[in-house]
Order: structure tokens, then C-alpha cells, then sequence
């Protein structure tokens, strides 16, 4: 059973976020990259599938340079090995041409089937695994938090509004992990040394024929700060509760007109 | 402009509210709007989006379609496309329009823009808003000339409008539905339990609740406002309630027009979740809890003694 995991490296989730000089990406100074948190849980569910069923774990990732550092991470959680396709910088949130890039890098390779967070953090799109199963004719399950591995077929479960559906899928497939499916092991000392004698694969991404500048299929035009939010109307409740929270109902009703 | 499809979801034959949101959009856009609807036994539901502004609604009625899968209705979606030939195609930002704008965007070899908050449309050219950082920034993106524009709309930002008005039903046939990943059962939640991603008024409740016992004081609240109870994730990962209920980064992004935050702190991983809802009180014992920064009401005081008098009150009116 052979895994293959597509990661993106992503700012720390407790970074502050700048808006760049050219108005239309982050100010990157002082930012720590780390392994997108939902493609963690991609990356366990492919090492425990493969530690109960053998078979091997490839972690892709499309990037510039610093995305070395969450390869080598992921090389040194368990991953066999690891590809490494050099680009990206023009690409954040393109989805499609992502998506493109890495079916390019994937198609040739031996896979049952293909993990990846159900998104990236950051950009916050939720597609490019979607969009990936399409390119490379596969089905796929997104936002799975129950999964069950057998021969020739796979059983998932997903959250919907208001209930979990229960999702049946030949094998291969395409998966997207959710929060919940699995707790994400840290990588061990004894993991961190053996990752620097693991194959990380460059690739060129020019060399996968997957134009990177054809204009792509999403735009950045604009990136900035939401706008400060106007000082609420605070009740010190600490003496009379009860008298504070009769004030605030009222100022919900009458002022705010939201009850 | 030319026109807007939009994708209208239903479940047991029952248009969703976000659907409705997004038809209205399409409307105030200024747009031809048509519709398609895939399900089974879903004649009714889609005789009455006229009413919502789609001139046109393309319906693939099919027992095959009861249940979703992303194969079928991609399929039947990109059927519509090649009918309506719209310059943009609308999906609700649900779970399930999550899953098929990118999906059917890739058939059609385009890109998709999800979660749009906001829309402006210049000739035939929309850009939207999105946050993106979980709400740290928001982006302005186009699809970069590309046509059909996907665009996926979060639920609870648009208004849904009745736009009175009839229109005309087109069955779609010559499906052939090839169904791979199938949707065995939808195991609906107890007691037909409202969801925080559909809730128009959220009670959350944080580690200030101090055990898994007191969300029936937060469930008290949501109900007097007939709302969802919502959780932290420290609430979450200290197994006092389900994931399903987890509001934040990594739990459920919400836009309610009210949402009360009783007992949590505020950190940024949960105001990623709720800051676009449209009235935010908080509730908290410390002053200075980052939460009474983006809240619109708040009281400072322990939440045991404020939620009842709360709930009295809210009764009374």
C-alpha cells in the first residue's frame, strides 16, 4: 500500500501577519515556516496505513527552498522519501495550477492512494485536492475524519451540516484530512538523524511542462488588514449580574436589533 | 453581463438557506441567473426558485442523486454549464459546495475562488473578498481572465431575497453517471441538532465553563435565542464536546448575525472562526480577554451568574 502525501509549508499559525511592501502577499521577514497543521494528519494516516499494510510514504511538496526544512520534517516523522518540486513563489493560492504541478510530478509514480490536507493554512482555499483527483482521474473524499483501508477498496466518514456521511471508494483514491482523524506524532531524535540520509528528489518545476506563468487561474490583487473594529460597548457585570445581563438583552434588542 | 449559474443544494428535498443566499446575489449582480438543482424527487423545490430570481432551472431528477457524491452532481453541474453557457457559476460555501466548486472547476479547466465575503463586478469581471490567514488579512483575487468564474460564497454573508417571479424548469437528460466514491448513508445528528455552520445565532462555550456538564447552561441560552451551542477548542480538546460543535481555525468557520462567546478567552484561532458574524457579545470574567476586542457587547462577570438572569430575560420579551 503505497501512500503518497502532498504537504505545503505554511506560516506558523501564531504568526502576526504584515502585509508585504507589494501590497499583495506577506511581509515574510521573521516568519517560521511549518508543515501546514492538516496536512500533519495526512501524513500520520499515510504511516499508520503503511505500518499495519507495508507499502511506502512519499511527501511532495511545491515550493521554493525554505519548504526543505517541512520535508526533512515529515522525512524525519517516518516519510520514505521525498520530492521536492522547486517553484511556487508565484503560485500562492493558485489552486489549479498547483493542483497541476503536482499531478505532473504524480501521475508516473506507484500509489494506492494520494493524502493531503483538507487545506492548506493560510491561504485557506480547500481545493487543491479536489482538483488534483481530477487531473488525475481519481475519486475522492474530502474532509475525512474516519478512515478504514481495505483491499482494493476504501470506507471514510465526513462531517456535513448536521450529520456524517458514511463514504465508500475503489482504491486508488484521493483523501483530504480533517482535524480528528488521527493525533500526529512528533518527529523523535532518533527519526531526525536517519531523515539526513533520506532521498529528498528535486525537481525543476519547468521541467513538469506546467506553464507557471501563463497567468494563472487566480489573482491576488490586493492584500490587507481587515479594518479595526470600533470599540464595544462593555457592561461591568461583576456586582450585578443580573441587572448587566438585563441591560445587555435590551441592548441586543433594541440597539442591535439582533434578538 | 452574461450569465450566473448557480449550484442550489438541497437535502430531503429542502432548498438550503445558503443556496437562497447565493441565487440572490447572482440577482443583485444584475445578472441572467439560472439554476441547477440535482437530487431525487426534487420537483417542487425547483418550481419554487423562480421565486428566488432563477429565470431558468436545470434539474437532473434521478434516485442516483438522492445522496451526494462529487462524481454525479459534478456531472450534472457541468451538464447545466454547457446549456447556460454563464460566465460565472455561484456555489454556497457549504460543505458540499466546498467540495464541488474545485471540482467542477477542474472539469471545466478552470480555477475556483472559495469563501467569498464580498463580490464587485466590473463588465463581465467579478473580484471578491476572502480572508485569508484565517481572518488575519483579507485578499482581493480575480480568476485571472479566466472563464467560467467559480465562486464559492460563505454562508450567512449574503442576504437572501424573494424576488417573486416564475421560472422555467429544464429537465437535464442524457446524464451518464458515473458514480466512483458513493455516499453510503448521511447519519443525521441526534435529535436533529441545529449545526453551528448553518445557525443564525451561536452560544459558544470556552474553558471558562469549567466541565462538560455546564454546556447545558450555554445549551439553556441557544435555546431561549433558538441557536446552535458552539465550543473552543479548549473546550474541544478537553473532550467536554464533540468536534462537530468546534468554532475557529480548526473547527468550523462561522458568519451568524449573533454570536455570544461565553468564557472564552479570544485567541486568535477561535476569532479566525467568528469574527465576520454580525453582532459578537462576550461574556468573561477577566477585563482584559482578548475576546472583548472584536465584541460588539460584553459583560465583564462570571458567566454562571450572568447566562440565567440572561435567559430570564430573553423569555420575557
Amino acid at each position: 500500500m503505497n501512500c503518497i502525501v502532498c504537504m505545503t509549508s505554511v506560516p506558523d499559525t501564531a504568526s502576526v501577519i504584515k502585509v508585504g511592501g507589494d501590497g499583495k502577499g506577506i511581509d515574510e521577514s521573521g516568519i517560521k515556516w511549518i508543515v501546514s497543521p492538516y496536512d500533519e494528519y495526512a501524513l500520520e494516516e499515510a504511516l499508520q496505513i503503511t505500518e499495519a499494510k507495508g507499502g511506502e510514504v512519499t511527501v511532495v511538496t511545491y515550493g521554493p527552498d525554505l519548504a526543505e526544512a517541512a520535508l526533512r520534517d515529515c522525512l524525519a516523522r517516518g516519510a520514505h522519501q521525498a520530492v521536492h518540486i522547486l517553484g511556487g513563489e508565484a503560485t500562492l493560492g493558485d489552486s489549479f495550477t498547483i493542483a497541476k504541478v503536482l499531478a505532473a510530478a504524480i501521475k508516473d509514480r506507484e500509489y494506492d492512494l494520494v493524502l493531503c490536507g483538507f487545506k492548506g493554512v493560510g491561504t485557506d482555499c480547500g481545493q487543491v485536492g479536489q482538483m488534483l483527483a481530477e487531473l488525475l482521474d481519481l475519486p475522492h473524499i474530502v474532509n475525512v475524519l474516519e478512515l478504514e483501508v481495505g483491499d482494493g477498496s476504501l470506507t471514510a466518514g465526513r462531517d456535513v451540516e448536521g450529520g456524517r456521511e458514511k463514504v465508500e471508494s475503489p482504491l486508488p483514491s484521493l483523501v483530504t484530512c480533517q482535524k480528528g482523524l488521527n493525533e500526529p506524532r512528533y518527529a523523535a531524535l532518533k527519526g531526525i538523524m536517519a531523515a539526513k540520509k533520506k532521498p529528498v528528489e528535486k525537481i525543476e518545476v519547468a521541467s513538469l511542462g506546467v506553464d507557471e506563468g501563463s497567468g494563472g487561474f487566480y489573482k491576488v490583487e490586493k492584500l490587507e488588514l481587515p479594518p479595526a473594529k470600533a470599540t464595544g460597548t462593555i457592561i461591568q457585570g461583576e456586582d450585578d449580574a443580573a441587572a448587566a445581563a438585563a441591560e445587555l438583552v435590551k441592548l441586543l434588542r433594541e440597539d442591535a436589533k439582533a434578538i | 453581463m452574461a450569465g450566473i449559474l448557480v449550484f442550489v443544494e438541497q437535502r430531503n428535498s429542502e432548498v438550503r438557506k445558503a443556496s437562497l443566499q447565493a441565487l440572490s446575489e447572482a440577482k443583485r449582480q444584475g445578472a441572467v441567473v439560472s439554476a441547477v438543482l440535482p437530487g431525487s424527487g426534487i420537483g417542487e423545490a425547483a418550481a419554487g426558485l423562480g421565486a428566488w430570481g432563477a429565470d431558468k432551472i436545470y434539474v437532473a431528477d434521478d434516485p442516483n442523486l438522492e445522496l451526494y457524491s462529487s462524481d454525479g452532481y459534478a456531472e450534472v453541474v457541468v451538464k447545466a454549464v454547457e446549456q447556460a453557457q454563464p460566465s460565472a457559476i455561484f456555489f454556497a460555501g457549504t460543505a458540499m459546495g466546498r467540495d464541488l466548486a474545485p471540482t467542477v472547476a477542474a472539469r471545466l479547466g478552470v480555477g475556483a475562488i472559495p469563501d467569498a465575503v464580498g463580490l464587485a463586478l466590473d463588465g463581465e469581471k467579478f473580484s471578491a473578498h476572502r480572508p485569508v490567514y484565517s481572518g488575519k488579512a483579507i485578499a482581493t483575487v480575480d480568476t485571472a481572465g479566466k472563464t467560467p468564474q467559480v465562486v464559492s460564497l460563505r454562508p450567512n454573508v449574503f442576504a437572501a431575497d424573494e424576488a417573486g417571479g416564475a421560472g422555467e424548469v429544464v429537465a437535464l437528460d442524457g446524464l451518464s453517471l458515473s458514480i466512483r466514491a458513493v455516499v453510503k448513508e448521511l447519519l443525521e445528528a441526534a435529535g436533529g441538532e441545529l449545526d453551528v455552520a448553518e445557525a443564525d445565532v451561536i452560544v459558544s462555550g470556552g474553558r471558562g465553563i469549567k466541565g462538560p456538564e455546564n454546556f447545558a447552561l450555554i445549551k439553556s441560552l441557544a435555546d431561549a435565542l433558538g441557536g446552535a451551542v458552539g465550543a473552543s477548542r479548549a473546550a474541544v480538546d478537553a473532550g467536554w464536546i464533540e468536534h462537530s460543535h468546534q468554532v475557529g481555525q480548526t473547527g468550523k468557520v462561522v458568519s451568524p448575525s449573533l454570536y455570544i462567546a461565553a468564557g472564552i478567552s479570544g485567541a486568535i484561532q477561535h476569532l479566525a472562526g467568528m469574527s465576520s458574524s454580525k453582532v459578537i457579545v462576550a461574556i468573561n470574567k477577566d477585563s482584559d480577554a482578548p475576546i472583548f476586542k472584536v465584541a460588539d457587547y460584553g459583560i465583564v462577570g462570571d458567566l454562571f451568574d450572568v447566562i440565567p438572569p440572561m435567559v430570564d430575560a430573553i423569555n420575557a420579551l
